[in-house]
């Protein structure tokens, strides 16, 4: 039976979620743990970066997990989880959840070439010591990542070659003109604009093709005036965000519309279980940042200090459904794979063979599609939308991700009956 | 800092910076990570754990994620692609 | 929906239903496959996949010898994506009593005329290097096999040109027909029910309970196991009416993917996964092959097996209004013997005699009556 390890409150995920949530129980509770599947606190969106957040979760009193991987739900309040091939355990008194979102691929022929990436991908794997400088990189798909991966880049010395965003440019007027309600994000804009200057920015564009004979040598796009090629050494490419709610589905809390429903506390209608951030909504950082806190305030007893955080959440809220509608997908996006496009890639199943299926658990069963080592999480997306298959049985499954049977096995010794 | 340490990527000694991850350093030397069902050669795509497109061998243990992995001194990296 | 009225009618397109529509077909008879769910998505889906002779009892070799047969003769046209590879099975031998047992059962095979053979410790561990050092032994058993059932399934109902009908759930049976869930009536002659677990629905009488297992997958490591290996003790497990026990039960996937069984347990209906019985049979599994420990799972499920209370599925006629054909009831030999089941439904429908005696396999036998 491997250790268990009390705590008061167990957050999952150290970005700003996560962070925020650490940093706000941990001002009244003693004993919290965060437990993050990277090498360090940050997330996303602020992989390798020092701020006053990730200060403040150094010096706040919580213990922090790193490479710790939550595989499963175990009952009597506890999690368990795999660091180096080890399993641990982890009893709580309360859960937050803060597992944050991941981007969404939809396929296009040569998508799979290396060299293609995802938008926050590639600035991931830039901040792992990827050479970026004087690469050429074109940054396609939809949202304001793209600018600010972008914007990231080209101050490492990449060459970004074009900027081509889905949506078009009276969606991204209306949602720059929104922007008032959020001033900081004004700055943030502005400052965008400035370091992309001169870099063309092409709205209404998508790629349709990516060329190269073992990796990425030129990409097709698909843009108002015509089809344009563009020579590159990396395509990162991203359609937006899907919040990671696998956990959350395992821990029973309910879904609304493929997001985890909180109610103003940020409280799921699982027992003892909070969510805050991405897997909540879609909202960026400071949506985050501030539902992190309430959950954390709220955890640790402390609801009048959430209450105070309760208008700034709202006006994100108001990002987040500005967001949602400007940037929302067009139709033609479902269309860009062809028959022979691979759409599962852990198991190179084709589109025509997923097709060939009448949802997503006949094409599992009986094409493999999904039946790899991502469990789903890169193709469901994509299939849902393109081929409006719904989840196939609502029913998140452990392991959460791929754990040793050694982990698997470590669980039992002194269970009484499941619940 | 700097700091420099030395990894083996199938083979090839590669100088790395403290800090970088172990797909990055298998980028750096034009490798690719894995090897499709269907043979096709894959690199990393998401960058953050969850596509496992970046797996590799990674000291004697198969399927480690590489771009959630990082570099130490003496680690042996050996890709599919080899 | 077409309102025709086919002749047969199957309940449940799993890989018994499946086989049942193949044989029929054969003989010249068209049938309607109805299925609630996806076809081949209950325990047809959840097994190994495992083909293979059991020798006892004595109905139960004849059934898996039988069947065994026919799906060596199917194999040659079975397509890549049916995963059927010959791989043959080695009964493992953990101590020089078991292995005693492997001598007996070789001397047995050999008597009827069936391939094995012998393996002494050191041939053991050539034939498969990580199982554990100091086993004593095992019987290879070459003509075994291994499938990939759902795909098969689907295979089967095409090529048997049934009409199948998918989200069809079936409510009650009649004298002439079957109603649906959504009340339509199909109307039929002969209603085969192969809805595994779910027969007990239909017809509540049948000595059947679900028995529950659990199934993990790895990762691909080609080349870690190329036999489906088992324990001589499995044999114990399976038969027995134990509670909850757990068997060795590994077998190589075409995909290099390493496939882990096998636990047994009634009185659990749920889906999830029981930590203890599934920790207790990776645990059991790992004193075979210490390596599996270190295998990264990429999924792990559960799946329920119809098993009567004596062990032996139902093929048969049923019931007192003569047109129910019972195909379900096989514990963990579904995919094993779905085609000699099929062969045996289609001699009952046509009144054919069958290849080998019917009579074990006779729902009368349990005495157990259905009402109207």
């Amino acid at each position: 039976m491997p250790r268990e390890e009390r705590c008061r409150i167990l957050i999952v995920g150290a970005g700003p979620a996560g962070i925020a949530a650490a940093c706000a129980a941990a001002e009244t509770v003693d004993s919290v743990v965060v437990l993050d599947d990277n090498p360090a606190a940050g997330g996303q969106i602020w992989r390798g970066e020092e701020n006053r957040w990730t200060a403040r979760l150094r010096v706040c009193g919580a213990r922090v997990s790193n490479q710790t991987r939550v595989i499963a739900m175990l009952d009597g309040g506890r999690v368990l989880a795999e660091r180096d091939g080890e399993p641990l355990v982890f009893r709580y008194e309360k859960l937050i959840i803060a597992t944050g979102a991941r981007e969404l691929f939809l396929p296009f022929p040569g998508w799979t070439l290396p060299g293609v990436t995802g938008v926050g991908g590639l600035q991931a794997l830039v901040h792992g010591g990827l050479a970026i400088a004087g690469r050429r990189v074109v940054v396609a798909g939809s949202g304001p990542l793209l600018l600010a991966v972008a914007a990231h880049l080209r101050e490492r010395g990449a060459n970004i070659l074009a900027i081509a965003e889905q949506a078009s440019f009276r969606s991204l007027l209306r949602f720059g003109a929104q922007l008032w309600r959020t001033p900081a994000k004004i700055a943030q804009a502005l400052e965008l604009q400035w370091t992309l200057r001169g870099v063309l920015h092409l709205k209404e564009a998508w790629p349709i093709a990516a060329h190269g004979d073992g990796s990425l040598r030129e990409v097709t796009l698909r843009t108002r005036a015509g089809a344009r090629r563009f020579a590159c050494d990396y395509l990162a490419c991203g359609f937006g965000l899907v919040p990671n709610v696998e956990l959350a589905a395992l821990a029973g809390c309910e879904l609304r519309d493929g997001f985890v429903g909180v109610d103003g506390w940020q409280q799921t209608t699982a027992r003892d279980v909070l969510c805050a951030g991405e897997p909540t909504g879609i909202g960026g950082v400071d949506r985050s940042v501030v539902e992190g806190r309430i959950a954390g305030y709220v955890a640790a007893g402390r609801r009048e200090k959430a209450e105070r955080l309760f208008g700034e959440r709202r006006r994100l809220h108001g990002f987040s459904a500005a967001l949602a509608r400007c940037f929302a997908l067009r139709e033609e996006l479902r269309h860009l794979a062809d028959d022979d496009t691979i759409v599962c890639r852990c198991e190179d199943v084709k589109l025509k063979s997923a097709f060939e299926h009448e949802g997503a658990r006949a094409a599992r069963l009986h094409g493999r599609c999904g039946m790899g080592a991502c469990q789903g999480r890169i193709c469901g997306p994509a299939l849902r939308f393109m081929l409006g298959w719904a989840e196939s049985s609502g029913r998140a499954r452990p392991p959460l991700f791929p754990a040793t049977m050694n982990t698997l096995a470590a669980v039992g010794e002194e269970e009484s009956a499941h619940v | 800092m700097g700091d420099e340490i030395t990894v083996t990527v199938n083979g090839t000694a590669v100088r790395v910076a403290v800090g970088t991850m172990a797909a990055a350093a298998v980028m750096s030397v034009g490798a690719v990570c894995r090897r499709s069902v269907m043979g096709e050669t894959r690199a990393p795509l998401c960058g953050m754990g969850v596509c496992f497109e970046c797996r590799a061998t990674v000291d004697g243990v198969e399927h480690v994620r590489t771009c959630q992995v990082l570099c130490r001194q003496g680690m042996v990296i050996t890709t599919d692609a080899a | 929906m077409s309102a025709a009225a086919s002749d047969v009618v199957i309940v449940g397109a799993g890989i018994v239903g499946a086989a049942c529509a193949w044989s029929l077909a054969r003989a010249g008879v068209k049938s309607r496959v109805l299925e609630c769910g996806v076809a081949g998505g209950g325990a047809t889906g959840a097994g190994m996949g495992h083909l293979v002779l059991m020798d006892r009892p004595e109905a139960e070799f004849a059934l898996t010898r039988y069947s065994r047969d026919l799906w060596s003769q199917l194999a040659p046209e079975i397509p890549p994506e049916g995963e059927f590879r010959q791989c043959g099975t080695i009964w493992v031998a953990a101590n020089e009593s078991q292995f005693e047992a492997a001598r007996s059962k070789h001397a047995w095979y050999q008597e009827r005329g069936l391939r094995s053979e012998l393996l002494d410790g050191r041939a053991l561990a050539d034939a498969e290097p990580n199982l554990r050092v100091g086993l004593a032994g095992g019987l290879l058993v070459p003509d075994d096999a291994v499938t990939y059932a759902p795909w098969v399934t689907r295979w089967l109902l095409e090529r048997s040109g049934a009409e199948v009908s998918l989200r069809a759930r079936v409510s009650r049976v009649q004298r002439d027909a079957v109603v649906l869930a959504d009340e339509e009536r199909v109307a039929c002659g002969v209603v085969v029910c192969a809805a595994g677990c779910a027969a007990t629905e239909l017809f509540p009488a049948l000595p059947m309970r679900p028995r529950k297992g659990h199934l993990a997958i790895t990762d691909r490591y080609p080349g870690f196991v190329h036999h489906q290996l088992a324990e001589l003790g499995y044999l114990d497990s399976a038969h027995g009416s134990a509670n909850e026990s757990v068997a060795f039960n590994v077998q190589p996937r075409a995909t290099g993917q390493v496939l882990l069984g096998s636990s047994r347990q009634f009185g659990d209906e749920s889906v999830e996964i029981a930590w203890p019985t599934l920790s207790r049979m990776i645990r059991h599994a790992t004193e075979f092959i210490p390596a599996l420990a270190r295998l990264a799972v990429t999924r792990v499920w559960t799946g329920f097996r119809a098993a009567t209370d004596d062990g032996l599925p139902l093929i048969g006629p049923y019931g007192d209004a003569g047109n129910v054909i019972l195909a379900t009831g096989h514990e963990g030999l579904g995919i094993t013997t779905a085609l000699a089941t099929g062969e045996l439904v289609a001699a009952h429908i046509l009144g054919h005699a069958p290849a080998i005696p019917a009579a074990p396999y006779l729902p009368s036998r349990t005495g157990a009556r259905a009402h109207g």
